[in-house]
């Protein structure tokens, strides 16, 4: 049916690329987003207005303008870093450079989604935590992470979704990830559309598996809900 | 931080800045046109009617733009009778293959915002109107569609916004809206920081603007949702509210 003249175990390999960079900057999200939920959450004023701007300018530029400006501008950041401590040349790879920008841009998403999560989990638990005489990190830990989780899940999902979606702007970036692969692969058999169809497929094949495992986490995180 | 050669490239930046306005309101035309039959027929119960308006949303919902903007702009040069027809005229331009695919990708997003809020219609409403003695198409025209644009406003804003931001992937493909401006000055100024950083400043203050539109619409078409004003008691939301 689609013949991608043996390129297919090269695309695989890009394949690989996008799914490391995707779970690689979702770490970083989860934990800036954790970060940015307790501080938007905090009672401390100069906490509240970091986290506000950290969202605000995130959600308000284009993901691919804020990874050139990460990108180029981190290169030449990190270079005059390096000269003032009488450093050499430091290259900044796109993996790092791209991980690093949509983990940072998600994070800003995730922080939304945590600091609703938060707030959805009832009073009377965290009550009741502190009337067994637990330290407020031991509510945190023990009594509101677990319980937010469910109300953060579905968020959490579409977050991820996009994220992985997003993931194809590392190409631009020069990473060889799948659509870079299917750039050269469709350039060398003259059959863009064929590899570009593959590779929107694969990423059908991602989505669709994050979506059983979603459902999955969905129903083992609400076991103690009651549903109609 | 430089910013004279930003400066004296602010026209190119606003050149950039109409273009992409351009393309995200055309795109959201088109989308938003298109959208709306394949809404109502992702929304049928019969399954042969919805099939393919679902497979439709499910794709582009599910791939990257950049891949469908690709598909269309690098790809459709495989196919030897689509070059040879008239129809390579609008093809081989980068402008067009953006807008196609910008449409197509909102148009799947936005069917799916009104699939939802169609379902959603209240049985009584479309009980009292077919009681009224209206027919289906009439139900759909004064009832079920008026009420789902308005319960869908607050999500398409968000939608109107990552069009605002996919459009930056215009520039990818030589096209000079501001990401494709924020290029040019890039390598020919070699000042990546303020380049790209004003370009960033200019999609700030569009989606501000936008962000402050929506919430105008939403005030005026959902203003049957917001919380009741009491005279005796004015609370507090409803004074935020004003």
């Amino acid at each position: 049916m689609l013949d991608l003249h043996g390129y297919f175990p090269f695309i695989l390999k890009g394949m690989g690329l996008t799914v490391a960079v995707a779970l690689l900057s979702l770490l970083i999200a989860i934990f800036l987003g954790m970060l940015g939920a307790l501080a938007k959450l905090s009672s401390s004023r100069t906490a509240n207005l970091i986290a506000s701007v950290y969202t605000t300018l995130i959600r308000g530029v284009p993901d691919l303008v804020l990874m050139t400006i990460i990108f180029f501008g981190g290169q030449i950041l990190v270079n005059n870093i390096s000269d003032y401590f009488g450093g050499g040349y430091i290259d900044v790879s796109p993996f790092v450079a791209g991980t690093i920008t949509i983990g940072f841009i998600f994070g800003a998403y995730m922080a939304e989604t945590f600091r609703g999560g938060i707030m959805a989990v009832s009073r009377g638990e965290i009550e009741a935590g502190y009337a067994y005489g637990m330290t407020a990190k031991q509510v945190f830990l023990r009594i509101t992470l677990p319980a937010m989780v469910r109300h953060a899940l579905p968020g959490f999902g579409n977050n991820w979704l996009v994220l992985a979606k997003a993931t194809a702007l590392v190409s631009v970036i020069g990473l060889h990830d799948m659509v870079y692969n299917a750039t050269v692969a469709g350039g060398a058999t003259r059959e863009p559309f064929t590899f570009f169809f593959v590779v929107a497929l694969l990423f059908l094949v991602i989505t669709g598996v994050s979506d059983v495992g979603l459902r999955w986490a969905d129903r083992r995180f609400s076991v103690g809900v009651r549903r109609d | 931080m430089d910013f004279d050669a930003i400066i004296s490239n602010l026209p190119l930046y606003l050149k950039g800045l109409w273009v992409t306005l351009q393309l995200v309101i055309m795109a959201l035309a088109a989308g938003f046109v298109l959208a709306v039959p394949v809404a109502l027929a992702a929304a049928s119960r019969n399954l042969l009617v919805a099939i393919i308006p679902k497979a439709f949303i499910y794709f582009f919902r599910g791939t990257p733009l950049l891949v469908q903007m690709f598909m269309i702009y690098h790809g459709f040069a495989q196919f030897d009778a689509l070059r040879e027809s008239f129809l390579w005229l609008v093809f081989r331009e980068a402008y067009w293959c953006a807008l196609i695919a910008f449409s197509l990708n909102t148009a799947a997003y936005t069917a799916e915002i009104l699939r939802g809020a169609i379902e959603q219609t209240s049985f009584g409403e479309v009980e009292a109107a077919k009681a009224c003695g209206m027919s289906k198409p009439t139900i759909y025209r004064r009832i079920v569609l008026p009420s789902s644009f308005r319960r869908a406003l607050p999500a398409y804003g968000n939608e109107v916004i990552f069009m605002l931001h996919g459009s930056a992937l215009a520039g990818v493909i030589t096209i000079v809206d501001l990401f494709g401006a924020a290029k040019i000055v890039n390598s020919r100024h070699f000042v990546p920081f303020e380049s790209f950083i004003t370009a960033g400043v200019f999609y700030l203050c569009v989606t501000f603007f936008l962000v402050w539109l929506f919430k105008r619409l939403e005030h005026h078409w959902n203003a049957y949702l917001r919380p009741r004003e009491t005279i005796a008691v004015p609370t507090i939301a409803a004074t935020a509210a004003d």
